[in-house]
């Protein structure tokens, strides 16, 4: 099924947790945050986590700013 | 000097530094130990799925320092809401930069979505420190709302202009049970010296150690402009006069 990662369309099978998603997309570093549908996702239940088909998903991590 | 203290935490430092606009991350990070700071704001972006950039979070987390994550980008209280969520989940601490400045061009804050973000953040027990306008109505507001700080602005965003709300500060300042924290526009080290002399408790600096020919010296030149301007406020400052007023002895010299 299809879901969206920061607007990119991604396909993924719907047995997939979100931590096994973010680690197959390369996105499970340090100093991220994910939320799904605008509600944050505690990495604590990453691993517990199953998106729906269109989900959105957005992926945050620090960039410079003041 | 006294110390200063938000949201539980002291800080011997008074200069706060952003990490925008720095030609590289190694010359962010030399300027972050010059400028002696513990208090370095971070921004946010979704990460592009197509281009990897390099991590600049291993540039400024070392000991001693507090992230001080913000807003920038959201705009509205809502987003803000759940940019300071997603800050908590990815660094870690309770403390946010609340910015939330639609406009480009002049990047002024939004003063009713600030406030009520403000209202709602602190409730859900973020020490919150928001960016505003120099308003010394709205800044009480913000400190009823439950603000740790508040953080007027000297000047628009980048403008390296100095005090220029320079006689509102003074208001704030004087009524403010919060500390206060000048932030924005503030483009020389005697424009934070002015600043920490008019008894702001902090200010904030970025584009003028970043843009700087040598922003290594200059945050080291940031640094002691604090520390003076502190210095000078805590000793008390003499009293302006119209007329001269002699410092050596006028009469008797050689009678």
């Amino acid at each position: 099924m299809k879901i969206l990662i920061n607007h990119s369309a991604v396909e993924i099978d719907p047995a997939m947790s979100v931590a096994e998603v973010l680690v197959r997309e390369n996105l499970a570093g340090d100093g991220v945050a994910v939320a799904v549908d605008n509600v944050v996702v505690p990495r604590a239940q990453w691993a517990t986590t199953r998106l729906r088909e269109g989900a959105n998903v957005t992926v945050i991590r620090a960039v410079c700013g003041g | 000097m006294s110390k200063l203290i938000i949201g539980g935490r002291e800080f011997e430092s008074r200069l706060f530094v952003g990490t925008g606009k720095f030609q590289s991350n190694e010359i962010m990070e030399q300027a972050i130990v010059a400028s002696g700071t513990e208090m370095v704001t971070v921004a946010m972006k979704r990460i592009d799925m197509g281009n990897r950039e390099d991590d600049m979070l291993r540039h400024v987390a070392r000991p001693g320092i507090q992230l001080l994550p913000n807003t920038s980008g959201v705009r509205d209280a809502e987003e803000a809401v759940l940019a300071a969520q997603l800050a908590r989940e990815a660094f870690g601490t309770n403390f946010i930069k609340l910015e939330i400045h639609p406009d480009p061009k002049y990047l002024l804050p939004d003063p009713v979505e600030t406030l009520k973000a403000t209202e709602k953040l602190a409730a859900m027990g973020f020490v919150v420190l928001p960016y505003i306008q120099a308003d010394p109505v709205l800044c009480k507001r913000l400190e009823e709302a439950g603000a740790a700080t508040v953080m007027p602005l000297a000047a628009p965003i980048g403008t390296n202009k100095g005090l220029v709300t320079r006689e509102l500060l003074e208001i704030i300042i004087e009524q403010s049970r919060v500390p206060v924290v000048v932030d924005a526009g503030l483009g020389a080290p005697s424009h934070a010296a002015e600043a920490m002399e008019l008894g702001a408790d902090a200010v904030l600096v970025n584009t003028a150690i970043a843009v700087a020919g040598n922003p290594v010296a200059m945050a080291s030149a940031f640094a002691k402009a604090v520390v003076a301007g502190r210095e000078a406020f805590e000793a008390g400052l003499g009293a302006t006069s119209s007329c001269a007023e002699a410092t050596s002895p006028l009469t008797g010299f050689l009678n």
